[in-house]
């Protein structure tokens, strides 16, 4: 039996060979003279599909198909932060620097620097007993983030020996003596098949929000720490501004960007962008604590399915050291076509729309690999990762096959709406039409780290954006005039709400970030004026001396106030409304 | 290469030919067809085994049987020939001479599928492009090396708008080497005349390669045109260093011979019967355009559609939209209303503006003044509806003042000549003096200083 198999068929990204010796499902295939990398997804007797991640063209029958016997798997050692991977973690830097500006084929690259040498300080100490999990030794592997090793999964032992000081990452840094009297010798250096989810010891409820410093997510559809959300939003809409502000704000240890099937543009933009940028914690940039993976939408659509599974088992890896991991995914829905291509090659019978029956199901397990947990070791470390999925339903129309089995599995849904974008309200969030089923979990958190009160102001808030949907309808119907007063001030203060505190500019230094602190304080000077507004109107003032209190021009500036100077700033306004109010009370003759 | 013959024609479906007892074919190599009478006629390898090839043909299939052809494998893909004698010259959309010029003798012969760009060689485009268009320069800014199609509908002068376009495009204090690729697929030869003959009065002729396949042109040979074209234009662009605006006319033609080409394959449709790759597909062509860093030149990219029944949902403008930068609607009612560009800057969008504008680039109030723009005129048109419904009389003084601005922003910042060219300033200062129609404290996406500044506001006014 030959050692090779041999192409029959290429149609596309399908190549089907006959003959590869002991094939097994999802091992990773060298195809052709070129050596593209494939991945086996079905067999039939002899005969093998194979999903190549690279053009085929060119490809000819009887050209020979090798098996590496793995599956597709990355690479899992210090150095993986502040890279930009391709679909198959091949950095698209070295490509650059060996192939040119534009992307050739068969390239064989190892997704870290295996030459380099780091500075390796163990934790545990020769003749200590150790589990899976346990955090071995660390290497500070960029200025803000500490990269722990851990003793690899499978293994249980005492440590015979362990290294200290300069090693590369695949020498052997400690020697551990299993009960069964075997001595494993460890690297820094592992690999993880992307499909497989890496395993951990419990799983918790999450009790943390993840704070974006987007006032309209924050405060009215905060996502937990672990938890999953997605933003489906026609195009324009302004979904890639919205993924890009949460990956250079949320407060999570380590972000993996996974742009799927996107513009190229958008990469060479957070490219440029995330090296500028600094993490407000250290002050050093924010590369140093993020990872892209780019599979634009010109690159091969294969490689573009496995983008997202590369994406979630680096994450997984860096959330396994305890830290808490977000990762954005734009865009699903191109995952998704990716998948009924290959499927539609593969001539299985399709489900809706052409996807796969199994959609869904992938959808959910991709899903599912977030969570907060409690990692494998002695130490109990708690860690979380976050999912973030953005979908791109064709037409903007929501019952579309994506975004539906999206939502039954995610729990904060940010609608993104295109008549917002055009009235220039960003972020286009549509106040009534999102949810987050976080917000039992976490009003423990806002009521302690925040205000008793949060909750509340919350609620009442989102009582009168609902009230002026209402009360638009009925203006709609039979005009101004025949609001009440009190709903005319509801009108107003929900205006308010909405350009004040909802809409939040991207670009603007101040704006683009707004702790949790100057959240509930803007929204409590909203409801200030509110409150003091129908007060006012029990004792008489005329309804348009209300609208037209000078102190409303502050509040809409509130947004541009620096987080130092805000507390005393909002200080002065509440005052001034009061004062304006007073004055207005006691002009038309009433008592304060 | 060595060239390899066969007669043995098996199935003969639409497009298709199925080739038996094939062997040495690789995937997607080029075809030529020799018919009995000598006519010579080609096609593409779509899909191989080791006994037979699917063949993709390009031209008619009448005449041809499964017997009585000669079908030889040319051992290569598709390619064009290029050299700097490629401008100024005028090709059919496969690459073939069409103006009475002999055949150019090519530097290189460049494979036309290309190669996607790494993402990290990349330049972000930042450049601001002055088309000369007050509804695209004020509003939704073209950058160089952003791709940004026009959506357009039956019978909306596109035509004319990407003309002038092409004629107009400059960017501020620089002269460098400029040349436009046109690629038309699938549209008359009046409309295709009528570029030829804009450019020819402009001169711009001479740099200018057009690639021409025509209503009457043979329809699957437009999934090479666009090809063909982007090839031109990078070479030009990547080895030559010019800058070269890219025009694509008409993408949905395009899709529909993708359409045609899937429904003979008998693949598993998508949406509205076009093939479930249609995204990657487009990606392929649009994603070709852009900068590359430490390099000269550009590829600005301009694809024009017709939205069937003016659908903005419809799949070609819908994925088109997801890989654009933005889009430049063209609105029918406005249109009617006899407002030329009729561009409803509301659903237009640039997804670079932010970055092409601003101090230094083209002045220091653009960003907030569009934004004021955008917000006064969406208010506008919302009082316009609701005055509709509920008659003039129920409105109040300001939504009278609204109503008037979204009047006047149509009659005059949108509305402009066929050859008339606004400079950037001029555009702004007209935003400005439409806005004196607005009451100051309404102005709240503009700074004071800038009202100040740029307003001419007297106090009588407010």
């Amino acid at each position: 039996m030959s050692k090779e198999g041999q192409i029959i068929k290429i149609a596309g990204p399908l190549v089907v060979a006959r003959g590869i010796p002991r094939a097994r499902m999802f091992d990773v295939v060298r195809v052709g003279k070129e050596r593209l990398i494939g991945e086996i997804l079905e067999i039939r007797g002899d005969n093998a599909s194979i999903q190549v991640y690279e053009e085929t063209g060119g490809l000819k029958p009887r050209e020979p198909v090798e098996s590496t016997y793995q599956p597709l798997s990355v690479e899992l050692a210090p150095g993986i932060l502040g890279n930009i991977y391709d679909g198959i973690q091949r950095p698209l830097d070295l490509i650059k620097a060996m192939k040119g500006d534009f992307i050739s084929r068969g390239i064989e690259l190892p997704a870290i620097d295996h030459e380099k040498e780091w500075n390796f300080k163990p934790r545990v100490k020769e003749g200590k007993e150790v589990v899976a999990g346990d955090v071995l030794g660390v290497v500070q592997e960029t200025e803000i983030v500490e990269h722990r090793i851990l003793v690899p999964f499978g293994i249980k032992g005492k440590i015979k020996k362990i290294r200290e000081g300069k090693v590369k990452v695949e020498d052997t840094i400690t020697v551990i003596r299993t009960r069964e009297g075997k001595e494993k010798e460890v690297s820094m250096l592992q690999r993880w098949p992307v499909r497989k989810m890496r395993p951990y010891k419990k799983q918790l409820n999450p009790e943390e929000p993840l704070i974006t410093g987007q006032r309209v997510i924050d405060t009215f559809f905060p996502i937990a720490k672990g938890g999953t959300a997605c933003i489906p939003g026609p195009f324009g809409s302004g979904k890639t501004v919205v993924q890009h502000q949460l990956s250079k704000w949320v407060d999570a240890d380590i972000i993996v960007f996974t742009a799927c099937g996107e513009r190229g543009n958008e990469v060479a933009d957070v490219l440029r962008e995330f090296p500028k940028l600094k993490d407000p914690k250290t002050g050093k940039s924010l590369m140093q604590r993020t990872i892209l993976i780019a599979n634009t939408s010109n690159m091969p659509v294969a490689a573009r399915e496995a983008s997202i599974y590369t994406g979630i088992t680096l994450a997984e890896y860096y959330r396994d050291m305890g830290y808490n991991v977000a990762l954005m995914a734009d865009s699903t829905s191109r995952w998704a076509e990716a998948l009924r291509e290959m499927s539609g090659r593969l001539e299985e019978m399709p489900g809706e729309e052409g996807y796969p029956a199994y959609l869904p199901s992938r959808l959910a397990e991709f899903y599912e690999r977030a969570g907060k947990i409690i990692c494998l070791g002695r130490d109990e470390r708690k860690a979380s990762l976050s999912t973030i999925g953005a979908v791109s339903p064709p037409g903007g129309d929501l019952s579309e096959p994506v975004v539906q089995a999206t939502l039954r599995v995610v729990r904060v849904f940010w609608a993104l709406v295109a008549e917002l974008a055009y009235q220039r309200h960003f972020p286009a969030i549509h106040w009534l039409r999102s949810y987050s089923l976080y917000l039992d979990d976490l009003k423990g958190y806002f009521a302690r780290e925040v205000a008793a009160d949060w909750m509340d102001l919350r609620r009442r808030a989102m009582a009168l954006l609902q009230k002026e949907d209402e009360l638009r309808e009925t203006v709609r119907l039979v005009g101004l005039d025949a609001l009440s007063n009190q709903d005319r001030i509801a009108m107003e203060t929900a205006r308010s709400l909405r350009e004040d505190f909802l809409q939040q500019f991207a670009f603007h230094p101040i704006d683009t970030y707004t702790s949790i602190k100057k959240q509930y304080l803007m929204l409590k000077v909203v409801l200030n004026y509110y409150d003091e507004c129908l007060t006012a109107l029990k004792k008489g003032v005329v309804l348009k001396d209300l609208t037209s209190l000078p102190v409303r021009e502050d509040i809409a500036k509130v947004k541009y106030i620096p987080d130092k100077e805000v507390e005393r700033e909002m200080e002065k306004i509440n005052q001034k409304l009061k004062a304006e109010v007073s004055e207005l009370i006691t002009k038309t003759g009433g008592t304060v | 290469m060595r060239i390899k013959e066969y007669t043995t024609v098996k199935e003969l479906t639409g497009p298709l030919m199925l080739v038996d007892k094939v062997s040495d074919v690789s995937y997607e190599e080029l075809v030529e067809i020799e018919l009995s009478n000598g006519e010579r006629r080609r096609g593409r390898v779509l899909e191989v085994t080791s006994e037979a090839a699917l063949v993709q043909l390009f031209e008619r299939a009448t005449e041809l049987g499964v017997k009585g052809a000669q079908i030889k494998f040319l051992g290569k893909g598709i390619q064009l020939g290029v050299s700097e004698d490629i401008l100024g010259r005028v090709f059919d959309g496969w690459g073939r001479p069409r103006d009475d010029a002999p055949p150019i003798i090519p530097e290189e012969r460049l494979d036309i599928g290309g190669r996607p760009m790494n993402p990290e060689a990349r330049a972000y485009p930042i450049e601001f492009i002055q088309t000369g268009i007050s509804a695209i320069d004020g509003l939704n800014t073209l950058s160089r090396g952003q791709k940004l199609p026009i959506f357009s509908g039956a019978g909306l002068p596109h035509i004319q708008v990407a003309a002038q376009i092409a004629r107009q495009a400059r960017v501020l204090a620089k002269e460098e080497e400029f040349g436009v690729v046109f690629a038309a697929m699938g549209i008359t030869f009046e409309e295709a005349n009528f570029f030829v003959t804009d450019f020819e009065r402009s001169g711009a002729i001479e740099k200018t390669t057009l690639f021409l396949n025509l209503a009457d042109d043979p329809v699957i040979e437009r999934i090479s045109t666009p090809r063909m074209a982007l090839t031109c234009a990078e070479y030009l662009a990547f080895k030559k260093g010019m800058h070269i605006l890219v025009i694509l006319i008409d993408m949905t033609n395009y899709a529909e011979a993708l359409r045609e080409l899937s429904a003979a394959r008998r693949e598993v449709p998508g949406r509205r019967g076009y093939p479930g790759y249609l995204y990657t597909d487009l990606a392929s062509i649009y994603e070709r355009a852009g900068r590359i860093k430490e390099k000269e030149g550009s590829i600005t990219l301009i694809p024009i559609l017709t939205m069937p029944d003016d659908d903005k949902t419809h799949p070609i403008p819908d994925l088109t939209g997801y890989i654009t930068e933005g889009q430049i609607i063209l609105q029918r009612n406005l249109h009617q209303k006899g407002i030329y560009p009729p561009i409803n800057v509301l659903p237009s969008l640039s997804r670079l503006m932010d970055e092409g504008v601003g101090e230094g680039k083209t002045r220091e109030d653009h960003r907030e003044l569009s934004n004021q723009l955008y917000a006064a005129y969406a208010q506008g048109m919302e009082i316009r509806e609701l005055a509709l419904v509920m008659g003039e009389a129920t409105l109040s003084e300001m939504d009278k003042k609204y109503l008037q601005f979204a009047d006047e922003f149509e009659q005059e910042f949108v509305s402009q000549g066929e050859n008339e060219d606004r400079k950037v300033e001029e555009t702004l200062d007209l935003g400005w003096k439409l806005l004196k129609m607005i009451p100051t404290p309404e102005l709240k996406r503009v700074r004071d200083e800038f009202i100040e500044k740029y307003g001419h506001r007297d106090s009588k006014e407010e």
